[in-house]
């Protein structure tokens, strides 16, 4: 058994890991209702984006030349994943849910025997991509220095995209993130967003539309500015839940210290109380034999 | 009848501006300014560097935009545009900066001729506003 001194030791680092998780969890509840707010003031921006460019896909009379953002170059050979996670660790399962969605994508992609690239946003998911993947990173963007997810970085990350698309570097491009949907629930998400994948989703207003200039000008305008927009969207999305994730991982954390705490005091007190029994025999049994 | 409509700007990262009594906006579209009035026909539209000018019975309100897309439909404008500021809160030393950026880029020489041209409109505008 271990001595009383060993177990005081113990129960002061445990109770000191307890202070810090639980501050942790505090700090990651007031980031995380400004996170969410911004997530959902952010939503009606790419949707109304979605709209317009769905409106205008639609529209748009001649499918054959249509913009390669939209339409994609014709063939499926190389595909691009952009893997977006946290440069904070200590959130949960939060990373370890992206990285596990997007391997299970990698593996089929490499079966079916395609091309496969990957830029890596936020630094915890290089850390866990490069020991598997490291040759098929391309790319790895942090913004460690942004302290909120900002349009300025996502434009910066979609600006890159679509310069190694125009170079034709790629023909598919997938974004991994994680959806915010409550606090314990956040689902890892797997989105196309070149070429536009506007299946299922039909226009339900017949009313037609005038352009200015016309449909193609404007589109070619817009796709751009769309890629932009989607991964604001799921850097948005992204760190919701992340705090999301960090807050409920950090409060079981707690929890578990707590518990510990208890234990380790009881087997204390225990072996206190022994030493202390141990000590009254030997001297009532020394002063029998006197 | 009333001669109102509903215009909506957003940006990124939130709703900028939502307001239901609007008489007229007058948009810097890409191809000239476009003034739009209430029962205009659906339009879709690009802007390029310029003034919004909103006329409503609770006054008039002028916003400089230096991109972004016009959905009118329905007696409903919404602009969706990544920078936009309230001129009303616009002053000197924040003018100055955004001149100074929109000069340095139309200065550039490796740009292609729209951005040229973009930024070109972008100075133009800024210079308007002293």
């Amino acid at each position: 058994m271990a001595s009383l001194d060993d177990l005081k030791k113990r129960i002061a680092s445990v109770k000191s890991t307890q202070k810090i998780t639980k501050a942790m969890k505090m700090v990651a509840a007031a980031k995380l209702r400004r996170a969410q707010e911004s997530a959902e003031k952010g939503r009606p921006y790419s949707e109304k984006m979605n709209n317009v460019i769905l409106n205008l896909s639609n529209g748009i009379s001649d499918k054959e030349n249509a913009p390669k953002l939209l339409s994609g170059t014709g063939q499926e050979k190389t595909h691009l994943c952009v893997v977006m996670t946290s440069d904070r660790g200590l959130c949960g399962g939060f990373n370890s849910n992206i990285i596990k969605k997007a391997k299970s994508y990698f593996a089929r992609i490499l079966d079916e025997g395609k091309e496969l690239k990957i830029i890596t946003v936020g630094s915890k998911g290089n850390d866990q991509l490069k020991r598997v993947y490291g040759d098929k990173i391309i790319e790895n963007i942090s913004f460690k220095e942004s302290k909120n997810a900002n349009y300025f970085d996502a434009d910066k990350v979609g600006k890159m995209v679509i310069e190694k698309f125009v170079a034709g570097e790629f023909d598919v491009c997938t974004i991994f993130y994680n959806q915010f949907k409550n606090v314990i629930t956040q689902i890892p998400q797997a989105q196309q967003i070149i070429p536009l994948n506007n299946e299922g989703e039909e226009n339900s207003s017949e009313e037609s539309y005038e352009f200015e200039p016309d449909e193609d000008e404007i589109l070619s305008n817009l796709l751009p500015k769309n890629i932009s927009t989607q991964i604001f969207k799921a850097m948005l999305e992204n760190s919701a839940s992340e705090q999301g994730s960090r807050m409920s991982a950090m409060d079981n954390a707690t929890r578990n210290a707590g518990e510990m705490v208890d234990k380790l005091t009881i087997e204390y007190n225990r072996s206190r109380q022994a030493a202390i029994t141990k000590e009254l025999i030997e001297i009532i049994s020394g002063a029998e034999s006197l | 009848m009333s001669e109102e409509f509903k215009v909506e700007i957003v940006n990124p990262e939130k709703s900028f501006l939502v307001k239901d009594d609007v008489s007229e906006v007058v948009v810097p579209a890409f191809e000239g300014e476009m003034g739009i009035l209430k029962d205009h026909i659906s339009i879709i539209s690009f802007l390029k560097p310029g003034i919004i000018k909103i006329l409503s019975k609770s006054g008039d309100e002028n916003y400089y935009v230096e991109d972004g897309i016009v959905e009118f439909k329905n007696n409903n404008l919404s602009i969706l545009t990544s920078t936009i500021f309230n001129l009303a809160d616009m002053d000197k030393s924040k003018q100055q900066d955004l001149l100074k950026q929109a000069e340095e880029e139309a200065n550039k020489t490796d740009i292609n001729d729209q951005s040229k041209y973009l930024a070109d409109q972008k100075v133009e505008v800024l210079k308007t506003l002293n």
